[in-house]
């Protein structure tokens, strides 16, 4: 028996469902997830599945979180076993006092148990093959007889999990109420067996608010609808198929002429990502908003195209969804591993922009401007997300548009513009600030067409290999970098509530554990000012952080301390102050583990002086 | 590519098209390629082409990969938009500016080394997904930017300059393009102007991935005894199917030829093409009789050319993705955006 205490709280716990990918437990799960945000609970879900369709295993978390933290936590409370080939990882990975659920159809040695945990049985299989004849029914029900079973032993409300049932099968009745059915067979059969509820409850709260439950990679193809993309060439890759696909699916739904009925956008499956990258950049020089999504592996085939792009100064936006590399990789794990790939991506000299969206609610923002970006400075944007964010659910700021906003097509010179008698050079520097006009093609008879080229050219797109005039070309695209500095998104400065002489700089993914750490640190009696980098050409804010700071830490998710790297690189400090904590298992990053990470390295100069004393 | 643009000025009693346009509109700036390179009589193609069907030059986008042929979009059409993008890459980026604006007509202009190795996928690609463009390949069988190295157009047991064999097999860009679908396949000579500038006036005309194949002699490194693609193998082994006068709908259609020996095909926008056959047995609607006849005769080492596919009722791109008249690239907020309204809707969705 348990010799430990169980685990007992409200609205603060952690589920881990282990299932077998291909089962069909997706779906119940993420209704379990669902359900209790219908609670008022905010909850932090995520997918950790494998880079296979069937029979691998697979996961999926729950974060039931009262406070709000939406990072993830570590650790598990309630761990519901549902597959046998990672029976023993997944008992081990229990917190103690935590409980196992799991299906005790067929008994189990006492040795599958741990003492410190609770255990709890229901035999799934037999009731759901007392029930079900088909076979496809009883792997799907089964899903939902255990999601009846937890609401009973979480002292869930089942009305708002048969609300949920109603919203997923509306119009079809009979998977309503079969579904319903299953549920209330695990319910009630937990109710008339088990102790309920357990130690782990769900209260109704109202902490959820008017947030919105959305995957960053939806949220991100929204941005892209909102923005103004026309055209989209996309090739499939894990994790950023889905923006692709929900491109489609928002245009298919918003996109339509209403006389006509026809497409106003052109979305089209490349043959591989230096195609699809090849017709972004065609469509951007012929002026329409187009982009691509892609990963590390992606981004690799397309650097030769983004060198054109910076050199030639075509608008695209790719989106990057970062998985775990090098190479191959882990293709569905997550990362912040391309930092350094796509800031300086493709041979010579090159700097791109980047974005680095937190949530949902920034990449929508983000990737919406992305476009404005792309055209205002007549380059590559980088929208980079990761799989953390990309393909999970997130509760997220609800999205915002301004009716009045409209699109900033950037120096273009128009028929007018050129009969007016406008200079019209190619590369001509006329504002001082790198950006030079563009002309469409189609424009003018006998003005403004020029040749678009990726060799070297003077400022009237005239092909030279003139040392000065190559080099006059590369000053300028340093001022037009300069330039983007105060067009991209500003860092966001929070400072301690006391003054300090550490910092913290973060980004993307990392911000909810982040945000959860600094908590920990203040515990444990360590203050820190925090920036979060939202963009790549840094601000000068960054610059005047550094310099106010003794020693910054920078969290990322890689192994190499890419963006300390180009911190470093970019803003010529001294690393030794740049304190890298680093996370790249594949896992996203926890509070638990930047808090003892920055913690340890506190603790460690506060003992110092006693070193120095002792030698 | 030139550092050298042509003088403006020219002959007050030059002959001017429908547009009052002189032929000198249509050129562009003087080629560096070598002396008598075939590419060049592909350009002076191209310009004899556009001027005949009174284009204008500017609503033409002339896209490149990289390469001598890809040099030679500077060459002609001097006040339209050109591209030189990257190596073999020239199909995707011309899909790209397709897509983005529909209205203007699209040249896509490259080599057997831009589309037969690098850019194989892509030029199969692009052909496949019909987009409306005229695809030429200036075909020499050999690489003379990086100096005689054998493409894989080159024939096998055919001969480099410095007398060695090419063991590997060829790559007939034209089997390829019947195979994959496109509407127009063409094969010419680029010393035969006669028939290769109405073909490059029907392919401009023909809605949908038209495709010309022209064997194109490289002067410096492939014009030798032995080579296949020299001027004097192709005059020896040449077989034309056909003869081509393209007729737009404004002039009357007027066949000087003997009945029997024209056909008439009608094409989507009215214009008509007018074959001259020569061998009587031809028929340019018929693809697997196409592809059948183009082997046959290369098995005997004949050289085919004229139109060898047409599909006057062809779809392009554009059609098969169901959009929009009006050009991608015009549209602006007010149309593509959902607005905020449609947004709230979106966010209530999601809770």
């Amino acid at each position: 028996m348990s010799d430990k205490k169980p685990i007992s709280s409200v609205n603060d716990f952690v589920v881990r469902f282990a299932n077998v990918n291909g089962s069909g437990s997706a779906s119940a799960n993420e209704m379990f997830a669902r359900s209790i945000l219908r609670h008022g609970v905010p909850v932090s879900p995520r997918n950790i599945f494998p880079s296979n369709i069937q029979g691998l295993p697979t996961w999926y978390e729950v974060r039931v979180t009262e406070d709000g933290h939406l990072g993830a936590r570590g650790g598990v409370d309630l761990m519901v076993a549902m597959n046998p080939q990672t029976w023993d990882k997944d008992v081990a990975g229990i917190e103690p006092g935590g409980y196992l659920f799991y299906d005790s159809t067929k008994p189990m040695p006492s040795t599958k148990f741990r003492d410190d945990i609770t255990v709890i049985g229901v035999p799934l299989t037999a009731i759901t093959n007392s029930t079900y004849t088909d076979p496809r029914q009883r792997q799907l029900f089964k899903n939902i007889i255990y999601l009846g079973s937890l609401s009973a032993l979480l002292d869930m409300d089942p009305k708002l999990i048969e609300q949920l049932i109603g919203e997923q099968y509306k119009g079809k009745e009979k998977l309503l109420s079969s579904n319903v059915h299953a549920l209330h067979l695990g319910r009630d059969w937990a109710l008339q067996n088990l102790k309920c509820p357990i130690g782990l409850r769900v209260k109704k709260s109202d902490k959820v608010g008017d947030r919105i439950f959305i995957e960053g990679n939806s949220a991100a193809a929204l941005g892209a609808v909102y923005g103004g993309a026309t055209v989209c060439a996309w090739y499939p890759i894990t994790p950023s198929s889905s923006v692709a696909e929900a491109f489609t699916a928002h245009c298919k739904k918003y996109r339509h002429d209403p006389a006509t009925g026809k497409a106003n956008y052109a979305i089209v499956q490349g043959e591989d990502e230096l195609a699809s990258i090849g017709m972004v950049i065609g469509a951007g020089w012929n002026g329409a908003r187009a982009f691509t999504a892609t990963s590390g592996p992606g981004i690799s085939l397309m650097t030769e195209f983004i060198g054109l792009s910076y050199f030639a100064e075509i608008p695209a936006v790719i989106m990057n969804i970062q998985r775990a590399g090098p190479s191959t990789g882990m293709p569905t794990r997550t990362q912040q591993c391309d930092i350094i790939a796509c800031a300086y991506a493709s041979h010579g000299d090159t700097k791109h922009v980047l974005l680095f969206p937190e949530d949902p609610a920034e990449a929508f923002e983000f990737a919406a401007a992305s476009f404005d970006l792309a055209e205002r400075l007549q380059t590559t944007i980088f929208l980079m997300l990761d799989l953390d964010i990309g393909m999970n659910h997130r509760l997220s700021r609800p999205l915002k548009w301004d009716d009045a906003r409209q699109y900033d097509r950037g120096k273009v010179m128009t028929a007018e513009m050129l009969e007016e008698g406008r200079d019209f050079g190619r590369y001509l520097d006329v504002d001082g600030d790198g950006i030079p006009y563009r002309t469409y093609p189609g424009t003018h008879p006998t003005k403004g067409s020029y040749f678009t080229r990726g060799t070297s050219r003077d400022r009237y797109a005239r092909y030279s290999e003139e040392g000065p005039v190559y080099a006059d070309n590369m000053q300028r695209l340093v001022r037009k970098f300069e330039t983007a500095q105060d067009l991209v998104p500003r860092p966001l400065q929070a400072n301690a509530e006391r003054p300090t002489k550490y910092g913290v700089i973060y980004f993307g993914s990392t911000s909810p554990a982040m945000d959860e750490a600094i908590g920990l640190l203040e515990a444990r009696g360590h203050q820190l000012d925090r920036l979060r980098i939202r963009a790549f050409p840094f601000h000068s804010s960054v610059a005047s952080f550094l310099a106010e700071h003794d020693f910054v830490y920078v969290v990322e998710q890689n192994r190499d301390g890419q963006l300390r790297q180009l911190i470093v690189n970019e803003n010529g400090i001294d690393p030794v102050r740049l304190v890298p904590i680093l996370h790249y298992d594949g896992s996203p990053i926890t509070a638990r583990f930047i808090a003892k990470a920055i913690g340890d390295h506190q603790d460690h100069l506060k003992v110092t002086p006693l070193r120095k004393a002792v030698s | 590519m030139t550092y050298i643009a042509k003088p403006k000025f020219h002959h007050p009693g030059l002959k001017k098209n429908e547009l009052g346009y002189t032929h000198r509109d249509y050129e562009g700036k003087i080629s560096t390629l070598c002396a008598g390179c075939g590419h060049d009589s592909i350009t002076a193609s191209i310009i004899e082409a556009c001027y005949e069907l009174s284009i204008e030059p500017h609503r033409v986008a002339k896209i490149s990969g990289i390469g001598c042929s890809s040099k030679t979009p500077d060459y002609f059409l001097g006040n339209s938009h050109g591209f030189n993008s990257v190596h073999g890459r020239m199909p995707s980026v011309l899909t790209g500016a397709n897509l983005a604006n529909r209205d203007l007509i699209y040249l896509g202009v490259s080599g057997d080394g831009d589309s037969a190795s690098i850019g194989f996928g892509q030029f199969a690609h692009s052909i496949r997904r019909a987009v409306n463009m005229t695809y030429i390949v200036e075909n020499n069988g050999v690489y003379g930017l990086t100096k005689g190295q054998f493409s894989a157009t080159a024939d096998r047991g055919s001969k480099s300059k410095k007398g060695v064999t090419n063991t590997d097999n060829a790559i007939d860009l034209v089997a390829i393009a019947l195979q994959l679908g496109a509407t127009f396949v063409a094969r010419s000579f680029s010393g035969d102007k006669s028939q290769l500038v109405p073909l490059i006036a029907a392919a401009i005309r023909h809605k949908g991935a038209s495709f010309i194949d022209v064997v194109s002699p490289c002067i410096a490194f492939n014009n030798h005894a032995g080579s296949t693609k020299s001027f004097d193998y192709v005059r020896e082994h040449n077989d034309a199917v056909n003869r081509l006068d393209v007729l737009v709908g404004r002039d009357p259609i007027a066949v000087d030829y003997a009945p029997g020996t024209v056909q008439v095909v009608e094409q989507h926008d009215g214009s008509r093409l007018a074959l001259r056959k020569l061998d009587a047995d031809y028929d340019p609607h018929d693809r697997l009789g196409a592809m059948t006849f183009l082997q046959k005769h290369a098995a005997k080492g004949q050289i085919v050319t004229g139109l060898l596919y047409v599909d006057p009722d062809a779809e392009d791109l554009h059609e098969h993705l169901n959009t929009v008249e009006a050009p991608l690239n015009t549209l602006e907020a007010d149309t593509l955006c959902p607005g905020s309204a449609v947004l709230d809707k979106i966010n209530a969705s999601l809770r």
